[in-house]
């Protein structure tokens, strides 16, 4: 207990997932700090392997155990988890805190009948008979939109489609009304109009339990569809952070500039090129000195040679908007106004 | 496509069928095993030059006169085309056969596999004569395998890379590696005939006879056996443990707030056991039709021990016999196995 309990549900504080291997040291995720309240939604975004999945698995205490080295803190309601004993964490898991994995047709068990998986899920933290948490099961399949749930609940995972599969994951994830609940790439595996209903679903589902929400993604569509504000990793750190509309129409980091430029639009001409980043995301175990970005930022010229010497803090530009740049935050913005944004938009 | 099919009725249906369709594949399959077997014993020698007459005279012993030779040509009917000869194989071991010629009765009930060179006794009840011991070994063995090889493996994967892991890789390696001559050897010279903690070879007795005995005289036998396919399926666990429990549904056991005993028990066992259960039931089959080098070794007198002793004095109606009985293990094994990994894996009844 370094530091008195926060108000906030849910706050990281300088949380760092560090894992050692034969070739060095990974710094999955590495000094990570955000807050999030009851019935608010938090967006992360960011490339494979920028550390969104491991923060969430951290969150729930996946990696006790492991060889993780895990340090900073992770307030829940009042309680600190990185300290916690696994046993503790784990009677958390599933009731306080859940996860919707991508991918359900790996994520669930296929010798077990999605029914009795989700009963399985329930009686862990319900003291009562098979036959209710049957019914249990039911109810939560058809509130997830699962038809003729009473029949399907003894269907195995492969009888399913992917929406179908996604929305069973969800119907598991909530059987016990957490109050946090993650969601990892919820949508990636899904054709285009399931997934707008899988988001639509996990709104509804989200106003009625009232339950906090993260939701990691590399789509942007995605989290501008649920959240209200978005949190960019890049190299295991927080590049920029900020409401929703700060982060979608006033971003001031330059790889959220090429997220933004990444994303296919409609309302653009087809003859228009996307605005790729350059390169690939950065190794975690030797990452670049200065600026974790600094190889790939096409304004790194403009540090005054600080981007590969000093990495730049996390600092705050507006009321709760923060930003990890060097560059002056004059320069930010007009670089915003008058080369980013007159290039994203249709000629 | 793995659409939606409803559950319940119509899956019942799918199983059904699936077990109606391996059942006809096992029958074909056996009457494919008893052509290969009867081209093996009659139809390659008479390939090879031998004559009728030649073939004959095995079975009227060493100083046969030719009327005596031609007797038996006409009495087994050696000289007919291979296909009626055949027909004639197939129909004994179905229906039975009667070789009495003239006064000689010899009616051969079904399933005849003919007569011992030896002894002249009917083959198949001597393989049923046989059968218990062999199935006292193959079975006690496999009780002991498989709760020795899983337990290890599930261990060895859970605490992998530790001295433990180590240890027990290495012992499963020898395990693998030495053959039951040598361990059933060292076994009953150390255990046997220096400490004299069990009884030796040869003393084996029937369980009903003796049960006591019975136990004490296949406790050795049934570890030599064990030792070596606990430590091939210690080493198939370890590595399908270490396989499952990177999946991804073994993370969502975990983030259910499961037991990581439940987690390793319920979801990942059962994942890993599946693909054992195959290998398991074609051990058994394979075991059932004598387990050749461990009776030998022990002198106990079952399928493996009568085969050795039909090989080495020619007794070819026997070797034949216990081939056909082997192959009729396996089969019954495989259609076993394949029916029950239908019920434990939902994935293949769709296939």
């Amino acid at each position: 207990m370094t530091t008195p309990a926060p108000e906030s549900f849910l706050e990281l504080r300088d949380l760092r997932i560090h894992f050692p291997t034969e070739d060095g040291l990974v710094r999955s995720v590495d000094g990570l700090s955000f807050k999030l309240d009851r019935g608010k939604t938090l967006g992360i975004v960011g490339e494979s392997g920028s550390g969104k999945s491991v923060t969430s698995l951290g969150i729930l205490g996946l990696h006790k155990g492991g060889r993780a080295k895990i340090s900073g803190e992770i307030w829940l309601d009042g309680e600190e988890l990185v300290g916690a004993s696994a046993d503790h964490v784990r009677t958390l898991r599933g009731k306080k805190m859940a996860m919707i994995f991508q991918d359900p047709l790996s994520a669930m068990h296929p010798y077990y009948t999605v029914g009795a998986q989700i009963v399985e899920a329930y009686r862990i933290h319900h003291n009562v008979s098979k036959a209710v948490a049957r019914k249990h099961a039911i109810d939560m399949l058809g509130r997830v939109g699962i038809p003729q749930p009473d029949k399907r609940v003894d269907d195995y995972p492969h009888h399913f489609s992917g929406g179908m599969r996604q929305r069973a994951m969800i119907a598991m994830a909530l059987s016990c009304d957490p109050e946090l609940l993650i969601a990892d790439e919820p949508t990636t595996a899904l054709d285009v109009t399931v997934q707008a209903q899988i988001l639509d679903l996990m709104r509804d589902l989200q106003s009625e339990f009232n339950s906090a929400l993260i939701v990691i993604t590399h789509d942007l569509g995605v989290v501008a569809e649920l959240s209200d504000d978005i949190l960019v990793m890049y190299g295991g750190k927080c590049v920029e952070y900020g409401t929703a509309e700060d982060t979608f129409y006033r971003p001031e980091h330059p790889y959220t500039w090429g997220l933004l430029g990444s994303m296919p639009r409609l309302d653009r001409e087809p003859t228009e090129r996307l605005l790729p980043i350059k390169g690939s995301p950065p190794s975690l175990i030797n990452v670049p000195s200065g600026c974790a970005f600094n190889p790939r930022c096409a304004f790194a010229g403009r540090t005054e040679g600080k981007a590969t010497t000093e990495v730049p803090q996390l600092l705050e530009t507006d009321g709760g908007h923060l930003v990890r740049c060097h560059m002056p935050r004059a320069e930010r913005r007009s670089i915003w106004e008058n080369e980013i944004k007159p290039m994203m938009e249709s000629t | 496509m793995p659409g939606s099919d409803p559950p319940g009725h119509s899956g019942r249906t799918i199983v059904v069928a699936f077990i109606v369709r391996r059942v006809i594949a096992a029958v074909l399959m056996l009457a494919i095993v008893s052509m290969a077997t009867f081209a093996i014993f009659f139809l390659i020698p008479r390939a090879l030059g031998q004559t009728p007459e030649g073939m004959a005279s095995r079975y009227v012993g060493r100083d046969a006169t030719p009327e005596a030779i031609q007797g038996a040509v006409k009495r087994l009917h050696l000289d007919d085309p291979i296909l009626v000869q055949y027909g004639r194989f197939a129909q004994g071991i179905i229906v039975g056969q009667d070789y009495s010629l003239g006064p000689r009765k010899a009616e051969c009930p079904a399933p005849c596999f003919g007569f011992s060179f030896n002894n002249n006794q009917p083959v198949w009840p001597t393989l049923l004569d046989r059968l218990p011991a062999t199935i006292s070994l193959a079975l006690g063995a496999a009780v002991t395998w498989v709760v020795v090889g899983v337990s290890v493996g599930v261990i060895s994967a859970l605490r992998r890379g530790s001295v433990l892991d180590r240890a027990v890789m290495t012992i499963a390696l020898a395990g693998v590696s030495l053959p039951i001559y040598f361990t059933g050897l060292v076994s009953l010279s150390l255990f046997a005939y220096t400490l004299g903690i069990f009884p030796g070879g040869g003393s084996y007795v029937g369980f009903t006879e003796n049960p006591v005995m019975w136990f004490q005289a296949l406790v050795m036998p049934w570890i030599t056996l064990a030792f070596l396919y606990a430590a091939l399926y210690a080493r198939l666990t370890r590595a399908g443990m270490l396989e499952t429990m990177g999946e991804d549904y073994i993370r969502t056991a975990r983030a259910k707030g499961l037991k990581e005993r439940t987690v390793v028990t319920k979801h990942a066992l059962r994942a890993t056991l599946t693909p054992i259960l195959t290998i398991f039931g074609l051990d058994l089959g394979l075991l059932l039709g004598g387990a050749v080098l461990t009776e030998s070794t022990f002198s106990i007198p079952g399928i493996g021990k009568l085969v050795i002793d039909a090989i080495r004095s020619n007794d070819l109606p026997v070797v034949l016999g216990v081939t056909l009985f082997a192959a009729i293990f396996i089969v019954v094994a495989n259609l076993i196995v394949d029916v029950l990994y239908a019920v434990v894996d939902p994935r293949v009844r769709l296939s």
